[in-house]
């Protein structure tokens, strides 16, 4: 079980959160055209390492996160504010 | 002292009072303090069970938790739990135990045939024979393998009020896992320097390795009583740590006492959710078999577990003992049984020589040094073993009822490879041993191969140090006593296995035989893990806690590489089986999940409502009587009069700020900042895949203040996907949720005579068609209350939504009755409303499945041609808009007198079992004569007029049905607008 240190709320249990997906992804702008959206919404890379998330604290602040977990060791580097720029720790071996 | 085996007192078992229980329907007498394994060994039973496979007859292999043979069920009344290690079970007045896997008994079992045709009953024999004709696998083969196969059975039924089990939640800085000489000497250090520690033994009594030699009572019991003066630390036994779940958090199962689980309300089992900042794995090592022919036959037994049954519970496993070893610490159990006077009848030692074996001849024990056993004799329990040299030539046969093996000592890493430590392989010991490093914690003692007592407690203080030093912590000096020393001992030779004829286990609980590890590797299965799953060596409880190494071997020896090629098997949770009831805890039955209730959840009650359960809300399904014809009263009391019904459980969302109007335009699939304000709009929202998500209105109370109503089912959800695409993708816009669902009841107000109720409490404003007219919205005074007024309809009828504060919503419903009455008013239901919507085609969970599209439900108009919004781009895929897609209709008996089925499928007579769609919602009429239904049709709208069947393979109907609009009732909307 993975347990978010919410900036808001402090260290929570996962069960508290909702998962929201690949935060690597950007909504295409309007008008991107059938390709982007269809990128942006069903194609995933599978990392092996750090990845970005959206978490929304739904049973605490109800604020959306942005988790760079490890995929791997689950471990959590960084818990982000939406518009804070993506911040991936170095992946190793790659 | 009951039994013809005990010869001493035991640490645990010495002043015992006798205690009465039953095995198998026999009446036995053991002493408290006993497991029902020591008893039944004191009494002389040796065979108590039989295996998983070949039906053989089994004693146990161990004294403790890792027990793979004697697994057998609890009874008591109608309970039955399955599986319980008799090696743990504690011994308790009127215990009733019965063995498992034997049919009809213990002593006599049919299937022991197997064991016979064991040759043709090799790994891999179920994939290869029982694979045609396909059908009877199900039907045959699955039954009879499952009869013949496995553990202990589940109860048949449960009483009724179930075991009672508990869920805890602790908090601690350090988990220690263990309470040997490492956990033990790690905890108090840890407690003296102030942290929070938790201190889990799996045994009833701390000491681990400790508890086996007089020599360390004394030091064991200091250090046992000194953890009673740190306030902080807490010391659990009988609680089993299950697994590792990441982050710090780690799932124990508490075993109550016979005491305590009086002092709880017979609670037998409390699960323990510990999140920790650090744990300290003292998970010791476990001794492990060795593969040879004969290995499973009872009184084979671990030579560790015939020292533990002696000074635990004062049980001579055997009158004339032999011995087979490969290490000088299982020479400890051959000294204790010839101390307490039990002649060894042969000590076999792999090794040529080694300072234990010139001990053991000095005390006159028959060393066999160099040697191996090649045969055990004896089915139902250990007669003789043949003594053989290894490099061949002699053999000598030795009586002997009892035959003590010990292979070596393998660390328990199961903890530490979930958290991700990795395996090293040492040499020294044979084994691979897990070092935790990190922010996790740390390991100590054998569990990292720290072998010996001494070098294990001191091992444990320096790894208290270490995640001490982690937290911030420096710890006090130590001024404990210090421990006896470790004699010197030899080196251990490593073996894994005697070849010869018949049967060597790798694996006693799951019957895998050495060359079962052979086969695998031959047909393919060169991988360990692969190896596992075609042999299933170290599945089901075991886990490969006693033969996991041992497996692996055979396997490397087989594939000619050396073990660190290979590895060792990853073990799984639960590290010890776990009643089903000790992990659902209190979360059954009626507290199984919450339960939301209705402000007027007690008014429904008394008017005799049948509720059904919506998402988690109690709704009234019906006022009075199966069947129905009540519901079809009430829904024909709003067609030709009036109704009430209640749907405060609809979420209701408020929306707020400069940006709410154009935030809306963004989640909707159709325009929102147009809408005046004091009126109200149909919505549909899309996911982003172009799917439907949900529908509503939305009224437009101010210029800046929306309120959005959503169905029942996705009140949460909706909300989640409007904060998550404001925060993610609409930054720039200003507006606010509230979810004001539990704030406001909700009533609806519906049929032709509707206005004459409402205009009845409604004093403010003016009901008139033209002052407020369909889908109008406004701020009102309803029975003296302030509130909102929503003419809006579900029904299809004239109708108003009435919403007042929650609190107030008796008052306000009695007002409406009391006005209502002379207009003949009811109450009606969900089942009601739903008739009612049926007729008008309104569609809600059953269509709005997550399948369907805008365009198929006949939204197409509604999807804005201009602007961004969430869904839009994917709601134009090809395939959402090209043929064959499913479409909403309506759909009727042409014989007007037969009915329709939820989930028909559609088809046509040529081909019966080509689904063309299926029936969504469907309802006697009020209105017309017989049943009404909507449905998903393949291409449905141009097969309006035409005909289907509609098959229910369930109920063996085949209904000829016709095609027709889904707005069964008034499709030119006048009724609402009247």
């Amino acid at each position: 079980m993975l347990r978010i240190p919410c900036p808001h709320c402090g260290l929570r249990d996962e069960i508290e959160f909702r998962y929201r997906g690949d935060a690597t992804r950007a909504r295409p702008a309007a008008g991107a055209g059938l390709p982007a959206y269809t990128a942006y919404v069903f194609d995933r890379d599978n990392p092996l390492g750090w990845h970005v998330e959206w978490w929304l604290h739904v049973a605490g602040c109800r604020r959306l996160l942005k988790v760079v977990r490890h995929t791997a060791t689950h471990e959590i580097a960084a818990v982000l504010a939406p518009q804070d720029p993506l911040r991936l720790p170095p992946q190793e071996g790659s | 002292m009951p039994g013809p085996r005990r010869i001493g007192g035991g640490l645990l078992t010495s002043g015992g009072e006798p205690v009465n229980f039953r095995f198998d329907g026999r009446a036995f007498q053991g002493l408290a303090g006993d497991t029902l394994a020591s008893a039944l060994l004191a009494c002389g039973v040796r065979v108590l069970g039989r295996s998983f496979k070949y039906h053989r007859p089994r004693g146990a292999l161990t004294c403790g938790p890792e027990e793979p043979c004697a697994l057998v069920d609890v009874i008591s009344g109608d309970a039955r739990e399955p599986n319980r290690p008799a090696t743990t079970l504690a011994l308790h007045e009127g215990l009733v135990a019965e063995s498992q896997n034997r049919r009809p008994s213990l002593r006599f079992d049919l299937l022991a045939v197997n064991d016979l045709l064991g040759r043709f009953l090799p790994a891999g024999f179920y994939y290869k024979t029982f694979m045609s004709p396909a059908w009877a696998w199900e039907r045959l083969y699955e039954p009879l393998i499952r009869r013949a196969a496995g553990l202990g059975r589940l109860a048949a039924r449960v009483d009724e009020h179930g075991t009672p089990a508990e869920t805890v939640h602790d908090h601690c800085d350090v988990l220690v896992v263990g309470a040997g000489a490492a956990g033990l000497s790690a905890a108090a250090r840890l407690g003296a320097g102030g942290l929070r520690v938790l201190l889990a033994e799996a045994d009833t009594v701390l000491g681990g390795g400790t508890l086996l030699s007089e020599r360390w009572d004394p030091w064991r019991e200091e250090r046992v009583a000194s953890l009673a003066g740190f306030a902080t630390l807490r010391v659990l036994p009988r609680t089993t740590v299950l697994g590792a779940y990441g982050h710090g958090v780690y799932g124990l199962l508490e075993r109550l006492a016979e005491p305590q689980r009086e002092r709880f309300g017979g609670l037998t089992e409390r699960l323990r959710i510990v999140r920790t900042r650090r744990v300290l794995l003292a998970t010791g090592a476990l001794e492990r078999p060795v593969a040879f022919p004969g290995n499973d036959r009872p009184g084979v037994m671990l030579a560790g577990a015939a020292l533990a049954y002696l000074r635990r519970y004062g049980v001579a496993v055997g009158e004339r003992p032999a011995f087979f070893v490969n290490s000088d610490e299982a020479y400890e159990s051959a000294f204790a049984l010839h101390a307490a006077g039990v002649r060894c009848a042969a000590l076999v030692d792999v090794r040529r020589t080694s300072p234990a074996a010139e001990r053991a001849r000095a005390l006159g024990i028959p060393v066999h040094a160099g040697c191996v056993i090649a045969r055990v004799f004896g089915r139902g329990g250990v007669r003789a073993v043949t003594v053989a040299a290894r490099d061949g030539g002699r053999h000598v046969r030795v009586a002997a009822d009892a035959l003590l093996v010990s292979g070596g000592f393998t660390p328990v890493t199961a903890l530490a490879t979930q958290l991700g430590a990795r395996l090293a392989w040492r040499g020294a010991i044979a084994a691979f041993v897990s070092e935790l490093t990190g922010a996790a914690g740390a390991t100590a003692g054998a569990a990292r191969g720290v072998f010996g007592l001494a070098a294990a407690a001191g091992d444990g203080a320096r790894a208290a140090a270490l995640v001490a030093a982690q937290l911030g912590v420096t710890l006090p000096p130590d001024v404990s006593p210090a421990p006896p020393q470790d004699a010197a001992q030899g080196p251990l030779e490593a073996l894994w296995e005697v070849p010869g004829r018949g049967k060597a286990f790798v694996d006693l609980q799951n019957d895998v035989t050495a060359d079962d590890v052979r086969l695998a590797r031959r047909e393919g299965y060169e991988h360990l893990e692969h190896m596992k799953r075609y042999t299933t060596h170290g599945m089901a409880t075991d886990q490969g806690k006693s033969g996991g190494l041992l497996g692996a071997a055979v396997l490397a020896a087989a594939r000619d590489v050396p073990i660190e090629e290979v590895g060792q098997l990853r073990p799984r949770p639960y590290y010890e089986p776990v009643p089903f009831a000790a992990l659902a805890g209190p979360e059954v039955r009626g507290h199984y999940r919450p339960k939301r209730r209705l402000p007027l959840h007690e008014w429904h009650e008394s008017a005799g409502a049948t509720f059904i359960n919506a998402g988690l809300w109690l709704r009234p399904l019906v006022y009075g009587g199966a069947g129905w014809e009540p519901v079809l009263a009430e829904a024909r009391a709003v067609r030709v009069g009036v109704g009430l019904t209640d749907v405060s459980s609809l979420g209701k969302i408020d929306v707020q700020g400069r940006g709410a109007a154009a935030f809306l335009d963004f989640v909707y699939a159709n325009t929102f900042s147009t809408l005046p304000v004091g009126r109200a709009r149909y919505g549909i929202m899309l996911r982003e895949d172009g799917m439907l998500f949900d529908d509503g209105t939305t009224s437009r109370l101010a210029p800046e203040h929306f309120l959005i109503t959503t169905t029942t089912a996705n009140a949460a959800a909706v909300l989640e996907h409007l904060e998550f695409h404001r925060e993610a993708h609409a930054r720039h816009l200003e507006v606010a949720f509230t979810d004001v669902g539990d704030q406001w009841a909700q009533f609806a107000l519906a049929g032709p005579r509707s206005r004459e109720v409402a205009s009845a409490v409604v004093t403010e404003p003016d009901l008139s068609n033209g002052a407020f007219p369909f889908m109008a919205a406004a701020a009102a005074t309803i029975a003296g209350v302030s509130g909102r007024l929503f003419r809006i309809s579900f029904s299809g009828e004239l109708a108003y939504e009435l919403a007042v504060p929650a609190r107030q919503a008796r008052s306000v419903w009695a007002a409406l009755l009391a006005a209502g009455e002379s207009c003949g008013l009811r109450p009606y239901g969900l089942d009601a409303l739903n008739t009612l919507r049926i007729e008008k085609g309104h569609v809600t969970a059953a269509e709005l499945n997550g399948n369907t599209s805008a365009r198929d439900l006949g939204f197409e108009r509604m999807l804005k041609k201009d602007g961004d919004f969430i869904g839009r781009a994917l709601s134009e895929r090809p395939a959402l808009l090209g043929p064959g897609r499913l479409q909403l209709v309506g759909v009727r008996p042409v014989d007007r007198t037969r009915r329709l089925r939820n989930g028909m499928q559609l088809v046509v007579r040529a081909a019966p079992t080509t689904s063309l769609g299926y029936v969504t919602s469907c309802t006697p009429s009020v209105q017309l004569e017989g049943w009404v239904g909507l449905a998903l049709l393949a291409d449905g709208r141009s097969r309006l007029g035409t005909r289907v069947l509609g098959s229910s393979l369930i109920h063996g109907e085949l209904e000829e049905l016709e095609i027709v609009s889904p707005h069964f009732i008034d499709p030119e909307n006048q009724r609402v607008r009247s």
